[in-house]
């Protein structure tokens, strides 16, 4: 078996190991072993891959494998990793493995639980490693259908209409992406031989007329899974419902599909597109950036102040990938992992504050840095790494985006990129209102000074998410190495 | 001729052959000996379901009226299985409500004849033969819907779906005169090219295709489906919206590509709006409804609408898609209409409200009518993704892109109702929930045969690639 995958036959094999389980108690250990087995995989993958690439292997993707499926299309089972797709399969595997430690104590249908939370990992893992736009397509699909069930049994509040919504949407995005990947397929080869691989896709290329209708209708259908305003809205409502485990899931790893997308299919395959049709969604991601950044600063509820925060943080991924340059597109992809930890620890942290108070209102709460003390501590560390403070994942992130976006000369993208760098001040009020109501000052309600302090579980599934936070922000040379190694072919057929 | 070319019917023959033998048994059982009877009848056809996947001579007979080939095959053993499926379905209706009246075997009876005219009906080669099994398929499925007898709804259902088929088949055998009167010919092979352009013939084709479009309930002539699978028995509903609608769609797609290729330009407008009116109108009313059979009914509409999308691409990519959405159809609708009947049979109750709850009274029953509901909107890994692709895949290679994103608003609005029953059965809870129950061996049979079709036939590639390879023979 090899390596890649592996990613897909684990998490299949934890489902069909976890229809046998009898109880919370056997359901959460499975789901562990399973979560450790695949973080394990992912980190031998990383450094085989750099061991691979250590030798000399310059193709554009290692491991690749290649199965034929439906002989008469030419539809493959082709895989394939590089660096980009490593560190997505290790940021996944690391959310996932938290979601399991912070679900511990699930009461409700526990097993049904974790295998639609596993069968979600296993969307995200294939979307990835995937080279075939239909099977691409496929695990995007996978991915998102068990959202539905997650949010709408195990959630909270209007769990029915935000599940609904949520489903609607992104399959309604998946829509577009159909009509775009049938559109990439049939030109997919002059002579006749029709393909949905990438990276045979990639050596022709699509006349200009036709990339000019097919790029929006594939960067649509992606980026709105990836909260492109204005068809952010699914994600809000979607987040505040889902139980902690999958907002965290949804936001840390669900949502980088939109991105990884983009870059992959929508820009690699359609470059005279993308250059055609990036100005108008550069407009629409600075928007997303300042509005999401100033939704935030209005919302009551802490679910919703990441949901809108993670509009902006992701805004701003889709506006590094259209500035289209190495150093901004390089910037798009920490931040990706940035986000996608930053945010998994805020839901995280949020999951445990609503546990213990019951409440999700800022106004409610207050002084919570004396009674949990832990909790708190490390809610103003993730604060602090979201509004970019130097020596955190978000300052790297934030940094490699705004100076390669200033070294476009033109108005244009001047301006943009200064509308798109006050986030960087907007996204500091909104994390230090929050900081300075809910954690500083006075005990607001008596019962609070008996909450109970974090538990080893709970522990667990921050330092597994908080370290990633600190070397990326510590080492972002070693990883933007390996990620400008992966970006060349794109720079190639694009710049 | 000679004696063995009577083999290319084995199908039919072996039928019949059943038929004559459960109708003579029932004159010689008692009443106890009618439950062995039903046994004795669904084992029967379980056998010959199987004799089907061995190897069937191909020819043609009576100097064409009568021809099949591996496709044609292909099909019927489809429809065998999930006439097979329905008939383990229908086991315990059969033998606590039917044996009491005394009218078992008649069920079998009729039900028989109606596969025997589909059979006879999509190997037809000939006009006159198609005709005579239309008439033969429809008939006795108008008794059948009537055949709670002491249910006014029923008996509706019964009149209601005699009066709209007899008017389908008037309307499609005044194009057929029409026709005939132009070309002088009847045989498919010969009207294809006598054919001209003219007001007459279009008016035949126009005609024609109204007819057959009863039976496949495209809108404008889906008004019956909703009424009638309301009232019939479950298991007639889901003879009608699979078995009938699946051997209609084939023929339908024969006629048109065989007969009428030339006609291209005229009939393509038509399966264009005729297809996004199906899947409109279909979706849009079955996301109101509350009756699980209506439900469905609605459902089936708009599926019908998708098949389309498979013959508006006048090719063997096509027919493969059409022929292998058609097969997955079946399986996902039977495992969705099994579920209603097992739940309707025990508790009598059919309203989606009822269905609160489901998951945790019943686990079983809810993955099933999960699996065939996901299917049925076409949601990976399930086979429906797959067919529904490949339709998709085949209009989008004649550049109907338009449509294609049409179709797939469509299957996202269908996604929202297929949730809607998911939701009642996995996110609300009752506090009437329906209890736990058992099925009987058939029912589970039943039900495990539909699910496993839905598991297997789209990730198992080499079918898709079966249907393919014999398509191109045919149609290139």
């Amino acid at each position: 078996m090899d390596i890649l995958s592996l990613f897909v036959i684990a998490p299949i094999i934890t489902v069909a190991v976890l229809l046998f389980a009898k109880n919370l108690q056997q359901s959460r250990l499975i789901s562990l072993i399973g979560s450790l087995v695949q973080l394990g995989m992912a980190f031998n993958l990383m450094f085989t891959y750099l061991a691979e690439r250590a030798n000399g292997n310059t193709s554009i993707m290692v491991f690749t494998k290649s199965v034929v499926w439906f002989k008469s299309l030419n539809i493959r089972y082709d895989i394939g990793a590089d660096g980009i797709t490593v560190f997505m399969i290790i940021l996944a595997s690391i959310v996932v493995l938290a979601g399991v430690f912070i679900s511990w104590k699930i009461n409700d249908l526990p097993k049904e639980f974790f295998i639609s939370l596993i069968v979600l990992a296993t969307g995200v893992y294939g979307f990835f490693i995937s080279l075939d736009l239909f099977l691409m397509f496929l695990f995007f699909e996978v991915a998102v259908i068990p959202m539905y069930l997650l949010i709408g049994i195990w959630g909270s509040g209007p769990k029915e209409n935000s599940a609904m919504k949520l489903t609607i949407m992104l399959m309604g995005a998946s829509a577009l992406l159909l009509v775009g990947i049938l559109g990439l397929y049939f030109y997919s080869n002059p002579d006749g031989n029709l393909t949905f691989n990438i990276l045979e896709i990639a050596k022709i290329s699509i006349p200009a007329e036709v990339q000019h209708y097919l790029f929006p209708v594939v960067f649509i259908g992606f980026a709105v899974i990836g909260a492109l305003f204005p068809f952010h809205t699914w994600s809000p409502s979607g987040h505040a419902s889902a139980p902690t485990a999958v907002s965290m899931l949804h936001a840390g790893v669900l949502m980088k599909l939109g991105g990884y997308g983009v870059f992959r299919v929508a820009m690699f395959l359609l470059p005279i597109g993308a250059k055609e049709w990036s100005w108008f969604f550069i407009i629409l991601s600075v928007i997303g950036v300042v509005y999401g950044a100033l939704a935030a600063i209005k919302q009551t509820d802490l679910k919703y102040i990441n949901a809108y925060s993670s509009v902006s943080h992701l805004g701003l991924v889709l506006f590094a990938l259209l500035m289209l340059n190495k150093t901004t597109w390089n910037g798009a992809i920490i931040q990706s992992l940035s986000h996608g930890f930053m945010t998994a620890l805020f839901f995280a942290l949020i999951g445990m504050i609503y546990e213990r108070t019951h409440t999700r209102d800022v106004r409610e709460l207050g002084g919570l840095l004396k009674v949990i003390p832990f909790i708190s501590v490390i809610y103003v560390i993730a604060g602090l790494a979201s509004l970019g403070l130097p020596g955190f994942s978000g300052f790297v992130a934030e940094m490699t985006i705004f100076v390669g976006a200033f070294q476009h000369v033109d108005l244009f993208h001047r301006v943009a990129t200064l509308i798109g760098a006050t986030v960087i001040v907007i996204t500091a009020v909104y994390i230090l209102r929050v900081v300075g109501i809910m954690l500083m000052g006075p005990v607001k309600k008596e019962e609070y000074r008996l909450l109970e302090q974090a538990t080893w579980y709970e522990k667990t599934g921050i330092f597994l998410l908080l370290i990633p936070i600190i070397i990326i922000g510590t080492m972002p040379l070693w990883i933007s190495d390996i990620i400008t190694e992966s970006i060349k072919p794109f720079i190639e057929r694009m710049l | 001729m000679n004696l063995e070319m009577f083999l290319t019917m084995q199908n039919e023959l072996l039928l019949v052959a059943l038929l004559l033998a459960v109708l003579i048994g029932e004159i010689f059982t008692s009443q106890n000996g009618k439950v062995k009877l039903i046994n004795f009848s669904i084992v029967g056809f379980a056998i010959i379901t199987l004799i089907g996947f061995f190897a069937q001579p191909e020819g043609s007979m009576f100097g064409g009226m009568f021809h099949t080939n591996r496709l044609i095959q292909l099909l019927k053993n489809g429809l065998n299985v999930g006439v097979l499926i329905i008939l383990m379905q229908s086991a315990r209706w059969l033998k606590e409500n039917l044996v009491p009246q005394k009218k078992s075997a008649e069920f079998f009876l009729l039900m028989f004849s109606s596969v025997i005219g589909l059979n006879f009906m999509i190997s037809s080669g000939d006009f006159l033969m198609f005709y005579v099994a239309l008439e033969l398929s429809t008939l006795p499925v108008a008794a059948l819907a009537a055949y709670n007898a002491y249910k006014r709804q029923s008996a509706e259902a019964g009149i209601k779906l005699i009066l709209s088929a007899t008017l389908a088949s008037g309307l499609a055998l005044f194009g057929i005169s029409f026709l005939y009167g132009t070309t002088g010919a009847l045989y498919f092979d010969d009207m294809a090219g006598l054919l001209q352009t003219s007001n007459l013939t279009i008016l035949g084709l126009v005609f024609f295709f109204a007819g057959l479009s009863f039976k496949i309930s495209l809108v404008p002539f889906h008004f019956w489906t909703a009424d009638v699978y309301e009232g019939a028995p479950i298991n007639v509903a889901s003879y009608l919206s699979v078995i009938s609608k699946g051997a209609a769609v084939f023929i339908m797609m024969f006629i048109l590509f065989n007969v009428f290729r030339a006609f291209y330009d005229i009939w393509q407008p038509m399966i264009y709006v005729v297809a996004i009116a199906t899947m409109f109108i279909g979706n849009l009313f079955a996301l109101r409804q509350q009756n699980m059979k209506r439900f469905l009914a609605f459902s089936s509409v708009a599926q019908a609408g998708f098949m389309l999308l498979g013959i508006i691409n006048i090719s063997a990519l096509g027919v493969t898609s059409v022929v292998y959405f058609v097969l997955i159809y079946m399986f996902s609708n039977l495992a969705a209409f099994g579920v209603v009947q097992a739940i309707s049979q025990k508790t009598g109750k059919e309203n989606m409200d009822d269905y609160n709850g489901l998951y945790r009274t019943n686990p079983m029953l809810s993955m099933v009518m999960m699996l065939g509901l996901f299917s049925l909107a076409g949601i990976p890994p399930v086979a429906g993704f797959f067919g529904k692709f490949f339709l998709f895949t085949a209009a989008a290679g004649k550049g109907y892109y338009i449509l294609v994103f049409i179709a797939v608003v469509n299957a996202t609005i269908a996604l929202y109702y297929y949730l809607k029953v998911i939701r009642a059965m996995f996110l609300r809870r009752s506090e009437n929930p329906i209890p736990h129950f058992n099925n009987d061996v058939f029912m589970k049979l039943g039900l495990a045969t539909a699910s496993a079709g839905i598991l297997v036939l789209g990730l198992y590639s080499p079918l898709y690639d079966y249907i393919q390879s014999i398509s191109n023979l045919i149609f290139n």
